[in-house]
């Protein structure tokens, strides 16, 4: 029977944890995703599956924590906000530059700097353009409902280790803290047996030392590293990009959101047709690899293109990009933990494109 | 002179060696400068993982600081930590192989000034790792700036004349400080300016190892070394100076053996 | 059908464990549900309100600005939200400490006086299930059966032996809610 039950989204994304057969969760509170942290703990998943959850004394404390336990070859993650992943930003980048798998959660609330607690999306830049310092990208999942903050966790896990690279999971407060039904997958085992090729296990006489290390001084050496990197980032684009389309097919104009947003706009996209309006709506949910052909496309269809974002407008740069000035793209945002009605969207597409 | 003819073909001969490289170094020459104290801690180390017969169950954590590249010299599975950050991810580490040895080894800038928050809180959670924290008095790596145990008055790139307490306060014992925390179960201070103090290391080093598998607490080595470029002088000079001014505030011994405070007099 | 419900009141009136016990009811009837709430750091006497939509359909957005039912339980919330009430919706709330009624004339609107009600229950506690129950009685979807069942499972097993309670004031917010504009 389907395990159905009704979990805020940071709950179900920690319950996912546990069930994906997670290894180590490493932490620090910040809200709006303290819930994460404080439901593993209530679950006491080392007693489920065994699997370590640890408060750390910082963000800081916590990735670096996520850094050596994903040296173990090891299904390990973390989770955290704004202010947060911005300190977590260095041992990211040290992930990207040692190629470790792991999950990062990000619950989005506004900024800059402490901001609010309220849902925001403004950390698309910082997420999808990789963070911190170097050249490097993240795979990025933005889940729109529950179920995907529980799913995510299965796929973000799958790529993480498909690619060797850290995964972004790209929330915000309106995900996290709503709830809604859930179908949980069964309990996976951890992994007893995975590749230790490549992991720190301690030296054998079979092989040779295990290292995980960023830093190379030989230029010809670290470009080569980074034409590798480069290259993976390439397969990233050419095999993972995910998105959702609603009633595209034939629309005159095309709302672009992702995560919270398109919620938002999906009921707008019905106020629309009950109208007669030809509206559809794309939902980006890789943020990277970005949908840029299938953006193109619709480009080429449409009379207009509306992007609807909690920040100041990011990812209507990415969909600038993607049309090469095939269609109007406009721009409704709100910013600051305000969020926009339906209503509010659906004026905005009668207003910016002289709807009458 | 007589001596001076000698072939070295003739002087490397078996019974003549009375000192042996460990077979845990690797052949990579050490990069650091000659009458460094890094490249003996080093040995010492990897001598003690080779007595003990635990290469294939160790790991090894290299800091940012001239032993960034610690990993390229022991042969041993390690992990190259962002700076400060080492205790942090051989916390990591541990948690998912707890059955196996863990140590870090950190320079002053790394573990008392930007880790110290990694530094107080491993030890304060007792985690079952070594700590070896290599003190000589200032950041070697980035060209002899101050560091947090830089002495009073002296003399560093970023304190030309001499570090000033009221500027920037005094250094730090972050030995005795761990020390206080119930986490630590193995505090000691020692150094490899002599041979016998090697040998001291050395014991330490051993008990270091041994106690991760009691999962009692933290073991937490300081060795009091010398920075000889960074303090602008010669191997011999160098380790002279240590002996005389860094030696009276940063004295040698242990100062908690199994959970116990050692009564000093 | 597509129901979307404010709750709102002060902290510590019970107001999101209220939604919690509608949308898993609902959810018992295999209905779609979501539950959004004001989040923060919510204080006893600050505000707090929660957002429910129960519907047929995959529930598009969670934050909506016109509501079906609101269930309003101070003057703060009566004076914010009693205009985003659509024409046709309906308004419950306590008379208890309401000096300026709701005025509208477009929509149903119902009393329930749970506050002296759960004084004369001798537990506060008690307040936000008679609430519920009286909303049960305005034409929800939502089923006391499975009213009971929510409490039963979202009651942690310690505090199972105060389920007779809170169904016991559920049933009597059925009984005493009043329809006042008929
Ligand atoms: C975040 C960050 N800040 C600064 C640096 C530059 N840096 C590299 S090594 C170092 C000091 C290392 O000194 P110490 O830990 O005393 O080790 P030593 O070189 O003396 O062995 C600094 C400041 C860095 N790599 N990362
Ligand atoms: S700079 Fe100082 S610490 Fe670094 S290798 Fe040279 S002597 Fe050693």
């Amino acid at each position: 029977m389907a395990d159905i039950k009704l979990m805020k989204g940071n709950e179900a994304f920690a319950e996912a944890a546990i069930r994906a057969g997670c290894d180590a969760y490493f932490g620090y509170p910040i809200t709006p995703q303290s819930e994460v942290l404080e439901y593993l703990t209530a679950q006491e998943p080392h007693k489920r599956t065994g699997m370590v959850v640890l408060q750390a004394e910082s963000e800081l404390a916590a990735i670096n924590m996520v850094y050596g336990a994903a040296g173990t070859g090891k299904r390990v993650m973390t989770s955290s906000s704004g202010p947060g992943i911005s300190l977590k930003q260095e041992g990211i980048s040290y992930m990207a530059g040692s190629e470790l798998p792991c999950l990062i959660l990000n619950v989005m609330r506004g900024g800059p700097g402490l901001g609010t607690i309220q849902p925001s999306q403004s950390d698309y830049f910082q997420a999808t353009r990789g963070g911190g310092h170097g050249d490097y990208y993240t795979p990025v999942l933005a889940p729109a409902s529950v179920q995907e903050m529980s799913d995510f966790v299965k796929l973000g896990f799958e790529l993480a280790f498909r690619y060797r690279n850290p995964v972004v999971i790209l929330s915000d407060g309106i995900i996290g803290q709503m709830m809604e039904k859930v179908e949980l997958f069964p309990q996976q085992p951890r992994l007893a047996e995975f590749d230790q090729s490549w992991v720190t296990t301690g030296k054998t006489p079979d092989r040779k030392r295990n290292i995980i290390t960023s830093v190379d001084l030989d230029s010809a050496r670290q470009e080569k590293h980074n034409q590798d990197l480069q290259k993976k980032y390439q397969r990233m684009r050419e095999n993972e990009v995910r998105f959702e389309s609603t009633n595209c097919d034939d629309a005159d104009y095309i709302l672009v959101a992702f995560g919270s947003a398109s919620r938002i706009c999906q009921k707008t996209v019905k106020i629309a047709r009950e109208k007669g309006i030809k509206l559809g709506l794309l939902r980006p949910v890789t943020l990277f690899p970005f949908p840029a052909e299938e953006i193109k496309r619709l480009g080429r269809q449409v009379k207009g293109m509306l992007c609807v974002e909690l920040n100041a407008g990011q990812m209507i740069e990415d969909v600038r990009l993607a049309v090469e000035n095939n269609t109007v793209v406009a721009l409704h945002n709100r910013m600051g933990g305000m969020v926009p009605t339906p209503e509010e969207v659906y004026h905005a597409i009668l207003q910016k494109f002289s709807i009458e | 002179m007589e001596k001076e003819n000698l072939r070295l073909d003739e002087i490397i001969r078996e019974e003549n060696i009375v000192f042996k490289k460990t077979p845990l170094l690797t052949d990579k020459v050490f990069s650091y400068c000659p009458g460094c104290g890094h490249g003996v801690v080093h040995r010492v180390i990897m001598e003690v993982i080779d007595e003990l017969g635990i290469q294939s169950e160790t790991i090894g954590i290299s800091p940012v600081g001239c032993s960034v590249f610690a990993y390229d010299f022991m042969n041993i599975d390690m992990q190259q930590a962002a700076h400060g950050r080492a205790p942090a991810v051989a916390t990591g580490i541990k948690r998912c192989w707890p059955d196996k040895y863990v140590f870090t080894y950190q320079g002053d800038g790394d573990l008392a000034a930007i880790g110290t928050s990694e530094t107080i809180h491993a030890c304060n959670r007792g985690e079952h790792i070594a700590i070896f924290f290599i003190n000589n008095g200032i950041y070697g790596m980035t060209g002899g700036q101050m560091a947090p145990t830089t002495l009073p008055g002296m003399k560093s790139s970023t304190t030309p004349y001499g570090r000033d307490t009221r500027l920037m306060g005094n250094p730090i014992k972050i030995t005795e400080l761990v020390a206080t925390l119930p986490g630590t179960y193995f505090v000691t201070r020692q150094s490899v300016h002599t041979a016998v103090n090697v040998r001291k290391l050395k014991k330490a080093a051993k008990m270091a190892f041994e106690n991760q598998k009691l999962k009692k607490g933290l073991s937490f080595i300081e060795v009091v070394s010398n920075c000889n470029s960074g303090w602008k002088m010669s191997p011999i000079q160098a380790n002279r100076w240590m002996e005389e001014n860094m030696l009276p505030f940063y004295p040698i011994g242990d100062i908690k053996i199994n959970g116990n405070f050692v009564k000093r007099n | 059908m597509n129901e979307e419900i404010i709750i709102a009141g002060f902290g510590g009136q019970g107001v999101l464990l209220m939604g919690k016990i509608m949308a898993y009811a609902a959810m018992m009837q295999n209905l779609e549900v979501s539950w959004m709430p004001s989040y923060g750091p919510e204080m006893r006497g600050g505000t707090a309100n929660v957002t429910v939509v129960i519907s047929t359909e995959r529930i598009s957005s969670p934050i909506v600005n016109s509501y079906d039912t609101a269930i309003l339980l101070n003057q703060q919330s009566l004076d914010k939200f009693e205009n985003s009430v659509k024409p046709g919706g309906m308004i419950l709330y306590d008379p208890n400490g309401i000096s300026r009624h709701p005025e509208r004339k477009d929509i149903k609107i119902f009393q329930v006086s749970a506050a002296s009600e759960a004084a004369k229950m001798l537990t506060t506690k008690t307040f936000n299930m008679i609430v519920l129950g009286a909303y049960l009685k305005t034409g929800s979807p939502i089923r006391l059966e499975d009213v009971i069942k929510a409490i039963s499972d979202s009651l942690p097993e310690r505090h199972h032996h105060l389920i007779p309670a809170n169904v016991e004031a559920v049933k009597k917010g059925m009984e005493i809610v009043q329809e006042i504009n008929s």
